[in-house]
């Protein structure tokens, strides 16, 4: 108990003397604070990526892609083969006892990026009648949706965001067709507002693909549905196909990115922490050594060397804690909602998604700031508890 | 100079803090080097400076469209063109879908008049013309996946089907090359376009994109233009900029790494600066009754300041030139690491380098500067009666 009322006493004391101390105090506090800004700040696109591709998608809807292509870009499917796909058992049916299915193409095309100023790949998806009502999220926001048979589009908000040229009623010319923008839609903040939609009987011919498309979506009875409808299809002959939840497919395209991102952002966080480390070890050397007296009077006055050792750890911890608060706060001020996007190899187009810093990564940046604290501390804490009473009281 | 022994020993009077700082700057160059080397990567600058005379045709309305193989003729006949080729996206993995690389069918005798800088054994070039299904590897693909001369590899593509109506290729390893330019461009795989072109299941005669080289009788943004117009308003329009402009655009479609990296090494610059700075004035603080000792044996203000300030600089050289030689190793392991991710590999140029050494003398700078103008307005008086 006594013990516990010296740590508490020393704690308070140290805390309430950090004015004193302000520049080297300040100074670990702000390095520790830039590896948690960084963390989090790195590490908030991962987030925000995998938010937007992971969380595009739902349990119910089937996605079909030619055998062994991986992505829809470098699928490809027959008229044939996609009625085959539409009277599988499994698809849910509308009133008039249709199969609800959206056979699709997904093309690239050549937009400039704002923010560069340079050519950047813009995904152009040709969708059925039923496309929209298999994305339940989807909404037109403005203007209106396209008409069939017609060279008009509907851009997402995203894409809109990132590309020059697609305000409401403008015209852009995708090699020899000329199309116009005659709506803007959202969905939820999926993948899909990166993306340009039109009807697919028009862009088939624009893009010379004859009849043939490039992935099928099916609305499922339910998410159970799945395992028999990719049987069906898998032991259907005259189909070589891969079956996909719409969820599951687009969980793994984020992988890529968010690992990449991940595997460049844990190594430089963790370099930066080293560094920040140092910084600290030095700064709390240098407040045990500016105290050396006061500490060897507290040792004279009979405080014992643990509650001191304890105390100089805890004020660490205090300044690894309060630059984990403010790193946090620069990188949610700075960077949280913050809109970018990225070159997604799976689609080889853009991805536009939202800086996420989650609470998660804020206390993960948190236990890093105090691990920092802890580390830097640690042996300054040791030597607090063994200077020599007697020297230091003598002066230096 | 002559002072340089005081400096030394003034700098390490407490050790401990000396070498944490200097840990510390050594810390924020080795990012300083691994990030730049990073952006580098990633600008596309890297790719190649020497062989900006190439030019690149692509499909104007994306790289994904392809183009008719005519339009290589085509684009040979042109007045002021040397020579052309052509190359195609393959798109395929090696055993598991994580080991892909880049793999094109190409013409084979054109493209290596091209890229001169694949260097490949007079024997092996032979064997491979002479190979229907021959097929050469880059070193670091070689490297990577175990592939040896005379291997005989299957490779399953994401795109491309066969007559037989398989997605699995099989290819005769040929020959080796390596890329001579020192940009790690070692990281494909080129095989004949002929056997390709018969055996795929459709898309037959299209290629990916048109590579040519002017013959110096007029300007490439002449030449650009000439062939741009000559596909004008048809089919397949085409897109041609020089091959530096190409990677350029390319790697800028992955976001601004480069403001993203400048961010990343404000923070931490700002920070070493901060470290540097504060144990530079504990340091001049500790010292200011030895500093009104040298006043009073005659040393002038001017060398004080210097003298302090050099303490700075050579605090953030030791860190910093420490620090990028250990990026430099770190790279070089690095590179091998992810060379089919990052086909240029990651290494320090000349100009990172140079920027390097500039930080580093104005980190010094910076932070010995108060604190030397502090100890250089010293009243000696003062100073001495302190203590």
């Amino acid at each position: 108990m006594k013990w516990l009322r010296q740590v508490a006493a020393l704690t308070i004391l140290n805390i309430r003397t950090l004015p004193q101390r302000l520049g080297s105090s300040t100074v670990a506090v702000v390095g520790i604070g830039a590896v948690v800004a960084v963390f989090a700040g790195v590490l908030s696109m991962a987030n925000g990526f995998e938010r937007t591709v992971a969380g595009t998608g739902s349990d119910d809807i089937a996605i079909v892609l030619r055998d062994g292509s991986n992505t829809e870009l470098t699928s490809g499917l027959s008229l044939e083969h996609t009625r085959l796909i539409a009277g599988a058992p499994g698809v849910r049916r509308d009133a008039n006892d249709e199969p609800i299915v959206s056979a699709e193409l997904f093309v690239i095309v050549e937009l400039q990026k704002k923010t560069t100023a340079s050519a950047a790949n813009a995904a152009l998806r040709g969708i059925q009648a039923n496309g929209q009502a298999l994305r339940k999220r989807m909404e037109i926001v403005e203007g209106r949706m396209f008409e069939p048979g017609k060279y008009e589009i509907i851009v997402g908000r995203g894409a809109q965001h990132q590309f020059v040229g697609l305000e409401l009623g403008n015209s852009i010319r995708f090699g020899q067709t000329e199309w116009t923008v005659v709506g803007v839609f959202a969905d939820g903040g999926s993948v899909f507002e990166s993306e340009l939609w039109c009807d697919v009987r028009v862009l088939q011919p624009a893009y010379r693909r004859g009849s043939t498309f490039q992935t099928v979506r099916a609305q499922l009875v339910d998410p159970a549905s799945l395992a028999t409808f990719e049987e069906a299809l898998e032991s259907d002959p005259r189909l070589e196909v891969d079956v996909f939840g719409e969820r599951e497919y687009y969980a793994e395209q984020a992988e890529p990115v968010t690992n990449f991102i991940r595997f460049v952002g844990y190594p430089l966080a963790f370099l930066m922490a080293i560094g920040a480390i140092f910084a600290a070890i030095n700064t709390m050397y240098s407040s045990v050594s500016a105290r050396s007296r006061e500490i060897a009077t507290l040792r004279a006055l009979g405080f014992g060397p643990s509650p001191i050792a304890l105390a100089t750890l805890l004020e660490a911890a205090v300044l690894g804690v309060l630059g984990g608060i403010l790193g946090g706060a620069v990188a949610y001020l700075g960077m949280n909602a913050r809109t970018a996007s990225t070159l997604d190899m799976q689609s080889f187009s853009q991805v536009a998604f939202n800086f996420a810093v989650t609470g998660e990564l804020l206390i993960d940046g948190l236990l890093a700031a105090l691990a920092v604290g802890l580390l830097g501390g640690l042996f300054p804490a040791v030597r607090a508890a063994r200077v020599p009473v007697a020297v230091a009281l003598r002066g230096f | 100079m002559k002072y340089f022994g005081l400096i030394w020993s003034n700098m390490w009077r407490k050790r401990i803090r000396t070498t944490l700082t200097i840990l510390s700057v050594f810390v924020a160059f080795l990012l300083f080097g691994m990030l730049s080397a990073f952006e580098l990567a990633f600008d596309g600058s890297n790719a190649s400076i020497e062989n900006a005379e190439r030019l690149i045709s692509v499909h104007k309305v994306s790289l994904i469209n392809f183009l008719p193989i005519a339009y290589v003729e085509r684009v040979r006949n042109l007045p002021g063109v040397a020579n052309a080729t052509h190359s195609t996206w393959f798109g395929a993995y090696y055993q598991e879908s994580r080991n892909t690389f880049g793999q094109f069918p190409v013409d084979a005798e054109s493209y290596l008049a091209l890229y001169p800088e694949f260097t490949l054994p007079p024997e092996q070039e032979k064997a491979w013309l002479n190979n229907r299904t021959g097929a050469v590897v880059g070193r670091a693909i070689a490297d990577q996946f175990g592939f040896k001369v005379g291997d005989r590899v299957p490779l399953t593509s994401t795109l491309w089907t066969n007559m037989d109506g398989n997605k699995s290729w099989e290819f005769d390893i040929e020959g080796v090359f390596e890329d001579s330019s020192g940009n790690g461009n070692s990281v494909y795989m080129l095989f004949h376009y002929d056997y390709f072109d018969e055996a795929r299941a459709f898309a037959k005669g299209e290629i990916g994109w048109i590579i040519e080289k002017g013959d110096g009788s007029r300007p490439n943004t002449e030449l650009a233009a000439d062939i741009d117009l000559m596909f004008a308003n048809s089919s397949a329009e085409t897109k041609t900029t020089d091959e530096a402009a190409f990677a350029e655009e390319y790697a800028k479609q992955f976001g601004n790494i480069a403001l993203i990296v400048t961010a990343i090494l404000g923070a931490v610059f700002f920070t070493i600066l901060l470290v540097n700075g504060n144990t530079m004035a504990q340091s001049v603080r500790e010292r200011i009754p030895e500093l009104a000792v040298l006043k009073t044996l005659g040393f002038g203000p001017g060398t004080i300041l210097g003298m302090v300030l050099l303490e700075g600089v050579l605090l953030a050289f030791i860190g910093g030139v420490a620090g990028i030689v250990a990026a430099k190793w770190l790279l070089v392991m690095a590179s091998k690491a992810m060379a089919s991710t990052l086909p240029g590999g990651l290494t320090l140029n000349a100009q990172t380098i140079a920027w390097a050494v500039a930080f580093m003398f104005l980190v010094g700078m910076a932070s010995g500067l108060l604190p030397a103008v502090q100890a250089m307005r010293l009243s000696i008086v003062q100073a001495l009666a302190r203590r």
